[in-house]
């Protein structure tokens, strides 16, 4: 035994908390480009149920929408897009691989391990954004709100994604199954149709104009629509913004009690 | 440097460790030796801050591991049973991100990378992705990101398991370098009889989550005696046994299987008498060899069953 040599004092020191999370953040984007199926497959969704819809609805909808029907469709196509985009997939793995037991054994902060996934979300969901963005403006669409409505436009939906991909973490922290995660997209159909995605409120009726307006979404989708063809208005943007906090302090306590389970149990 | 005092974990009805006492001092390499199912990885665990402890106190550096969770971690190293890497990163990518995630500065954290590249020893492939690495490579890149931060202990679960006798040779080397150069405390898991006996200074066996012996190698096979004749035999094993018991200079008597072992003070001077014995009883013998104790004999001596590497 070897007692009498020095004892060697570690390098290790505790980090902050925004070091950790641009840390964490900063792998899960180094990760996008050798993750191709993440990026592409949302865009070809939102493009073709954006093509879709406006080919089958645009004459029926008529009059009952403001201004264009193309320009009313452009909020569902992106929430098409960025809607359960998030690295929950990659936790999943980093779980089964065991490798999430090796970042837990370092300082890091644990809740960091989230938000640094939540971060590189945001720039996902605002890659994704910008060429869905970029196709309306190719046929014709055009911002009331000019490029500032845009980039606040943007700033929406990736909040909107993050808030939304809260619900996925808790799955992924909970149950550590890709499977579960990835069937985990039937939570986004409830959001996704029984709101004004297709159609306003005003043409709606019978059970699905009573439940529409106890979806977060139909609120987003106003302050969306008021940003392309409204102008400058601070109801429909504060109402939806709430509605993007609301679902946030939701999904966002499923998902910090998931993840101290999943770091209690270890 | 690590103490544990009535150390219990328990999964539901299950105990897996069942009280288990520690006191590993500064600058020993401790083997922690056991089958599979012993509790061995969960004792690891749980002084690595992995998981909860059930009851009982547990200290690594100084630090409770219940109570002071982030100071244990900035004193240890831990390399775990799989080498759990991210096989989408490159190697050197990965070690970067660890010494980031340990709070080192960019040119502290490309000094130890550039220090521990001769350790990876894997050439160009450390700026490949780690998914194609193979088994020792990922171990001894997974050893290196335990290392960037000079822990002050290192925990090395099942180290060698599935690697190549070159490949743990050269495991077992580092251990002994990072032990003797640095002074590092070592705490080594392992279901492998001759690497405990090889590395440790002092080991525990665990069986049934409860230490059953520990001591130094040498003094833990002094235990069950001088030598150790091993008959093969069919036959009634039973009756072999309880003649064999009664031969002078025998210490003990342990029947596994065909199989048994018979500590003795001198070897050489009890062969005769102890094949004599076994011809008298009607048993054929298969075969008989004197050798020195192994730590499987005080395995054997301790638990009454041979210990069983899943993979040698």
């Amino acid at each position: 035994m070897s007692q009498t040599i020095p004892v060697p004092a570690t390098l290790a020191r505790p980090s902050g908390l925004l070091r950790d999370i641009g840390t964490v953040a900063g792998r899960a984007i180094r990760g996008l480009p050798r993750d191709p199926e993440a990026f592409f497959p949302p865009l070809i969704v939102a493009a073709f149920f954006y093509a879709v819809n406006i080919g089958t609805l645009q004459v029926l909808a008529g009059d009952s929408v403001q201004g264009d029907y193309k320009a009313f469709q452009l909020p569902s196509a992106v929430i098409f897009a960025v809607t359960g985009i998030s690295r929950a997939g990659s936790l999943v793995m980093d779980i089964q691989q065991g490798y999430f037991d090796r970042l837990l054994l370092t300082p890091v902060r644990r809740i960091a391990l989230l938000l640094g996934l939540l971060a590189a979300d945001l720039v996902q969901t605002m890659l994704l954004t910008i060429p869905v963005i970029g196709v309306a403006l190719a046929i014709g669409v055009r911002f009331e709100t000019g490029v500032i409505g845009i980039l606040v436009f943007v700033l929406m939906a990736s909040l909107w994604a993050i808030s939304f991909s809260g619900f996925i973490y808790a799955i992924a922290l909970k149950t550590g199954s890709p499977t579960a995660v990835g069937q985990s997209f039937i939570l986004f159909f409830p959001f996704a149709f029984l709101t004004t995605s297709s159609v306003p409120e005003s043409v709606m009726t019978g059970w699905l104009a009573a439940v529409v307006p106890w979806n977060p979404l139909t609120y987003l989708f106003e302050g969306f629509r008021s940003l392309v063809t409204g102008g400058w208005e601070a109801r429909p943007l504060l109402v939806g913004f709430t509605a993007i906090a609301g679902t946030a302090v939701v999904s966002m306590s499923v998902c910090l009690a998931a993840l101290r389970g999943r770091v209690k149990r270890g | 440097m690590i103490t544990a005092r009535q150390l219990v974990r328990r999964f539901g009805d299950h105990e897996a460790v069942a009280g288990v006492d520690l006191d590993v001092a500064a600058g020993e390499i401790y083997g922690f030796l056991g089958p599979n199912g012993a509790g061995k990885t969960t004792t690891v665990r749980m002084l690595c801050t992995l998981l909860s402890i059930t009851s009982g106190q547990a200290t690594v550096a100084g630090c409770d591991v219940a109570t002071e969770p982030g100071q244990v971690r900035l004193r240890i190293g831990v390399a775990l049973q799989e080498a759990s890497l991210d096989p989408k990163q490159s190697g050197r990518e990965l070690l970067h991100l660890h010494a980031r995630l340990y709070g080192l500065s960019k040119s502290a954290a490309t000094r130890r990378v550039t220090e521990l590249e001769q350790l990876v020893d894997i050439g160009d492939a450390l700026d490949r992705r780690i998914g194609g690495y193979s088994g020792g490579m990922r171990r001894r890149l997974d050893l290196a990101a335990s290392l960037l931060h000079e822990p002050t202990i290192l925990f090395l679960d099942e180290p060698t398991t599935g690697l190549d006798p070159v490949s743990r040779a050269a495991v077992w080397d580092e251990v002994r370098r990072l032990n003797t150069e640095f002074g590092m405390t070592i705490f080594l898991t392992t279901q492998y009889l001759e690497e405990a006996d090889e590395l440790a200074h002092r080991v525990g066996i665990i069986n049934g989550g409860r230490i059953v012996a520990e001591g130094t190698p040498t003094d833990l096979k002094r235990s069950v005696g001088a030598d150790v004749v091993v008959a093969t035999v069919s036959g009634d094993t039973a009756a072999a046994c309880s003649a064999l018991r009664h031969l002078d200079g025998v210490s003990s008597v342990e029947q596994h299987g065909d199989e048994i072992t018979i500590a003795v003070d001198n070897g050489p001077a009890l062969l005769s008498p102890v094949a004599v014995a076994l011809s008298e009883q009607n048993v054929t013998v298969i075969g008989l060899t004197l050798r020195t104790p192994t730590l499987d004999d005080v395995f054997l001596d301790v638990t009454g069953n041979r210990m069983k590497a899943t993979d040698a």
